[in-house]
């Protein structure tokens, strides 16, 4: 049976305070990384699926709170 | 690998010890035997060079309930019920990955005291870095209280108490000591030794994988090529929520008396376990290595037997009731398999796929180490270097101000406002409220006291008397809210002990334990060794962390360590003969050297129960214990925490030899600053130094005399405030 | 009244909430999550804690349980639910209450006691609050809506706002009033001897609907 491998990338809103994003950008040039900026911080799920019909239901309903996230579905 | 060098040898063992090995077992060991005896006769598990001095410790008392050679110890509380508890340390981990080293020193910890059947109510931590000013030290505390704040906080145990001392010797080798107490009724208790051959060995909780093998990785069959570091991961990593249903677990497996006994895994994984059960139960043990359930495939039979995996635990079950164990863990969500079978014989079996690919007599693996005599030899001065960091001419204020702003005097808000310190509703006295955290035992009627404290400048001042006083100020901490000690928990924190200073430190620190706690008459009912602790610079400072658990009978007679109300007569209870030697004043001064005033321990000790009977009367508004940073320390603490300030005079102090700088800021055990009205503190035989009220703290002595507004003594002691 | 508490893998107050609604004087008992049986239970409170490790996100797995299918019909028969710490995350998750909680703007877990006003009554309460994820959110147009329903049920008294939540918003209610969310834990300030009582109020209020009265007092924020 194929399998489709995915890959779903979460990321808050844009709008959404980001304390994450904005600790790390912060930290950047300290550590001797400049000109870098809009660092946000999100999460990333792999998995493998039967098909891929539903993937983004369960995205909408699980994986990600789409009141304050955004994702996006990568077919590998 | 270095050619030419001999296996063991990489793996710790001396030649003797192998040879030894190899009359034991009448022929050479393999891999999958040596793995298991180079783990078992380290010294982190075998104890070769402490054991021979813990047996001068007094470890009998009545209320004793457990004792050392237990995974922790226990004390009877009343009604039925007992208190479990035990410090241990994860030093060396936490100085890799501070995060995790000390997220799994908690989770393990934790462990060792639902392994006696008790449930977990508190956590305290005791812990060591370098100074501040260093940015590796920032990084190890930062990581450290993340992940103590992490594993006890989602496991639902509060972490109620601690210290965090910052000194040079600590740069390369960080401490961090782990205390969990448990609750328990007497009668499901439970120990770990296996009996019953036939029985089965029920290995429960997280899969097995490659965890913490890196030190054996060179008995691995496959050659190891870059980009296979990956496979031998050193670090472990602790996952509380597994925690919190394997604790479940357990504790309703032994609720419904299902367990024979029951073993935490920590170091050395299931070597150890195993080894040490069929050890205690004078039985032998099988293990079937195909049995235990893996997170990676194709583990090698001596990388299953050594892994440090978390979050596992090993029961002697009886056959008939196994399914019903494995029902348990499926409830739970926890794994569970039959990974062997207990034996007659005493003989430790590894088999895979039933054949036998290591085998030896348990007695040989776990008590067949020598144990070694040291050397010691006291060290011909100050060992450790000096740092001035307050200018000489400081004012008394600049003094005090900059004792108050010391890391390791100031608040440490920071860091237990990371911690969850009241789940369970047991929390009296929450971290900074009293000198001990105070836990309610509403089911047996009264309630606990704990703290745990050391100071490791001044135990390397003197080893005997410094470990003396670290005994000492924690029965003051209990005393200051009415608890009278019932046992006493250690970790020996120290340097090469091969080394003749290394030894003498270690020699002189038992031997100042063991006589405090017959002064005290408190046994020690378990603890933890942890030696080689040195770096390029040098050792640590010997840092015995001594923690009491103490009872009280009302809850609601504990007062606390702030003063309360303007008018209150200010008084000092016990003996007062404060020295600047070792003091966080001579170290800011850099002036440190070796040697420590004897304590009048008989003074301190009466002054401990009269303190404590005088709380528990309800007769005091605070009790506060002079320690790091004297008394002027001691009085601003009460000050600032009350929010209101004191006037008193300190120079008929005096008379009793003391020069203004030293009773301002000299150290030392035995003494209580105490407030309250003043015909009572004169009954309690305080000497009365002055009253509660204003907004400044002045103290008269002489010209060394002092104010100092209270907003600026609460910024400075705020200092580690960090963002 | 006999209250039922949630219990998830993973739940930590769960025997204090029960504690805390035994001195209150209702009875309670534990309800697990695998269990839909609200038999006898005349309110429900969702716990707080680390309900499945907060993977993903915290509350996110917890709201799919059998038991929360359970809630979701009994609080929209108009039965009182009280979502404490991650019970609040829970019940956003679950849709039961409007908003979302993030990681605070410190990005530490902070346990520390705070002081709240209660909405309407001007009541100032108590309360320890202890969490990592207690920064409210919701988008400008919800909030004016939560405002003028008069959904807003607490907020941070000023000064004690340490998470960034919106319009310091500690706690809200569903439109019906049936439901709260608050961030602190009022189950931790029942009893004299660890702390403040103020918690009892609102046990208190919730027995007695007292959220539902809303809507009839405007907030002064709107």
């Amino acid at each position: 049976m194929a399998q489709v491998k995915a890959r779903v990338l979460i990321r808050p809103k844009e709008g959404i305070l980001d304390p994450q994003g904005k600790a790390v950008e912060r930290a950047l040039p300290a550590l001797g990384f400049e000109g870098i900026e809009h660092v946000h911080v999100g999460r990333m799920v792999e998995l493998e699926a039967e098909s891929p019909e539903r993937l983004a239901e369960l995205c909408e309903k699980l994986l990600a709170n789409t009141l304050i996230e955004d994702y996006e579905i990568q077919t590998l | 690998m270095t050619v030419g060098t001999p296996k063991y040898r990489e793996l710790g063992l001396t030649d003797s010890e192998y040879e030894l090995i190899v009359e034991k077992l009448g022929r050479e060991p393999n891999d999958v035997e040596l793995a298991m005896f180079s783990l078992l006769w380290s010294e982190h598990c075998a104890y070769k060079h402490s054991r021979k001095l813990l047996g001068r410790l007094p470890t009998e008392g009545e209320r004793v309930v457990m004792g050392p050679g237990e995974n922790a110890g226990a004390v009877d509380v009343g009604s039925g019920y007992a208190v479990a508890f035990k410090v241990e340390s994860h030093n060396h981990p936490s100085a890799v990955e501070p995060f995790q080293g000390a997220a799994t020193g908690v989770g393990g910890i934790m462990r060792d005291v639902f392994a006696i059947g008790a449930r977990p109510i508190a956590l305290l931590d005791s812990l060591r870095f370098g100074e501040l000013d260093s940015v590796r030290s920032r990084h190890l505390l930062d990581g450290a209280v993340r992940g103590i704040g992490h594993y006890g906080n989602s496991i639902g145990v509060a972490t109620v108490g601690g210290e965090i001392y910052f000194e040079e010797p600590y740069e390369h080798n960080c401490l961090v000591n782990a205390m969990c107490i448990g609750f328990a009724k007497i009668e499901g208790m439970v120990r770990a030794a296996a009996a019953g051959p036939g029985n089965s060995i029920v290995l429960m909780g997280a899969s097995t994988g490659r965890d913490g093998i890196g030190g054996a990785s060179v008995l691995a069959s496959a050659e190891l090529g870059e980009g296979d570091e990956a496979k031998r991961p050193t670090v472990q990593i602790g996952d509380p929520f597994e925690e919190s249903k394997l604790l479940e677990c357990c504790l309703e497996l032994l609720e419904k008396g299902l367990l024979v006994s029951l073993q935490d895994l920590g170091a050395a994984g299931l070597t150890s376990s195993a080894g040490e059960m069929a050890s205690a139960g004078g039985v032998g043990i099988d293990i079937e290595v195909a049995a235990v359930p893996l997170r990676e495939a194709d583990m090698e039979p001596f990388e299953i037997m050594v892994s440090e995996s978390q979050e596992r635990m090993l029961a002697v079950v009886e056959p008939a009731r196994v399914e019903e164990v494995r029902a348990i863990c499926e409830k739970w969500q926890t794994g569970s398999a039959v990974i062997g079978t207990v034996t007659e014989g005493g003989q430790i079996r590894i088999l895979r796929e039933g054949d036998v690919v290591g085998e030896m007599p348990v007695e040989a693996l776990v008590d067949g180490c020598p144990l070694y005599d040291l050397d010691p030899a006291e060290p011909s001065g100050w060992i450790y270097g000096n740092r001035e960091t307050l200018a000489a001419g400081a004012s008394p204020e600049e003094e005090l101000l900059s004792l108050l702003g010391a890391p390791s005097i100031a608040s440490k808000r920071w860091a237990f406002e990371q911690y969850d310190s009241i789940v369970g509703s047991r929390t009296v006295r929450r971290p900074e409220q009293a000198d001990a955290a105070v836990l309610q035992l509403p089911e047996a009627g009264n309630a606990i006291a704990v703290s745990i404290d050391g100071n490791g400048r001044r135990v390397a001042c003197d080893p005997y008397e410094g470990t003396i006083e670290a005994v000492l100020e924690c029965a003051q901490n209990l005393a200051c809210v009415g608890a009278e000690p019932l046992g006493l928990t250690n970790c020996l924190n120290f340097g090469n002990p091969e080394k003749p200073a290394g030894a003498w430190q270690l020699d002189r620190a038992v031997s100042g334990l063991a006589d405090a706690c017959n002064a005290l008459g408190v046994p020690v009912v378990g603890g933890n060794v942890s030696l080689y602790n040195e770096g390029p610079d040098g050792p640590i400072y010997p840092t015995p962390v001594v923690a009491m658990v103490g009872e009280l009978p009302d809850p609601a007679q504990v007062a606390g360590d702030a003063f309360v109300r303007a008018g209150d007569a200010i008084g000092l209870i016990g003996p007062f003969e404060p020295s600047l030697a070792g003091s966080e004043l001579a170290k800011q001064r850099g002036g440190l050297k070796m040697g420590l005033p004897r304590p009048d321990v008989a003074a301190a000790i009466a002054a401990c129960e009269t303190v404590r009977d005088a709380i528990r009367a309800g007769k005091l508004s605070s009790a506060h214990d002079v320690s790091d940073g004297g008394l002027a320390v001691a009085l601003a603490e009460s000050a600032i925490a009350g929010g209101i300030g004191c006037d008193v005079n300190i120079e008929h102090l005096r008379e009793r030899g003391a020069q203004p700088e030293e009773a301002l800021f000299g150290e030392g055990p035995g003494g209580f600053v105490v407030s309250g009205n003043r015909a009572t503190l004169e009954e309690l035989g305080a000497v009365l130094l002055g009253e509660v009220g204003g907004d400044a703290v002045k103290i008269g002595a002489g010209d060394r005399s002092l104010t100092v507004s209270l907003a600026e003594a609460e910024r400075a002691w705020r200092s580690l405030d960090l963002a | 009244m006999i209250w039922g508490v949630l219990q998830f893998p993973g739940s930590c107050d769960e025997r204090d909430a029960l504690r805390a609604c035994e001195i209150h004087g209702d009875g309670a008992r534990l309800v697990w999550h695998e269990d839909r049986d609200l038999d006898g239970v005349d309110g429900v409170v969702v716990p707080g804690g680390f309900s499945y490790g907060d993977y993903l996100r915290a509350g996110a797995i917890a709201r799919f349980s059998p038991a929360m299918e359970a809630v979701a019909e009994a609080a929209a028969g108009g039965m009182p639910v009280l979502g404490i710490c991650n019970g609040f995350q829970v019940l956003c998750e679950a849709g039961l209450l409007p908003g979302a909680l993030l990681r605070n703007v410190e990005l530490r877990f902070r346990c520390h006691q705070v002081e709240l006003t209660e909405e309407g009554t001007g009541e100032r309460l108590s309360i320890p609050a202890k969490h990592g994820e207690g920064r409210y959110y919701a988008p400008e147009e919800m909030l004016d809506q939560l405002e003028t329903n008069g959904q807003v049920a607490y907020r941070y008294a000023d000064g004690h706002n340490s998470n960034g939540s919106v319009r310091d918003i500690a706690g809200v209610t569903n439109e019906r009033g049936n439901v709260l969310g608050l961030m602190p834990h009022p189950e931790h300030a029942v009893d004299p001897l660890t702390g403040s009582t103020d918690g009892l109020r609102v046990f208190e209020r919730m027995s007695r609907g007292e959220f539902a009265n809303h809507g009839l007092t405007k907030s002064p924020r709107a």
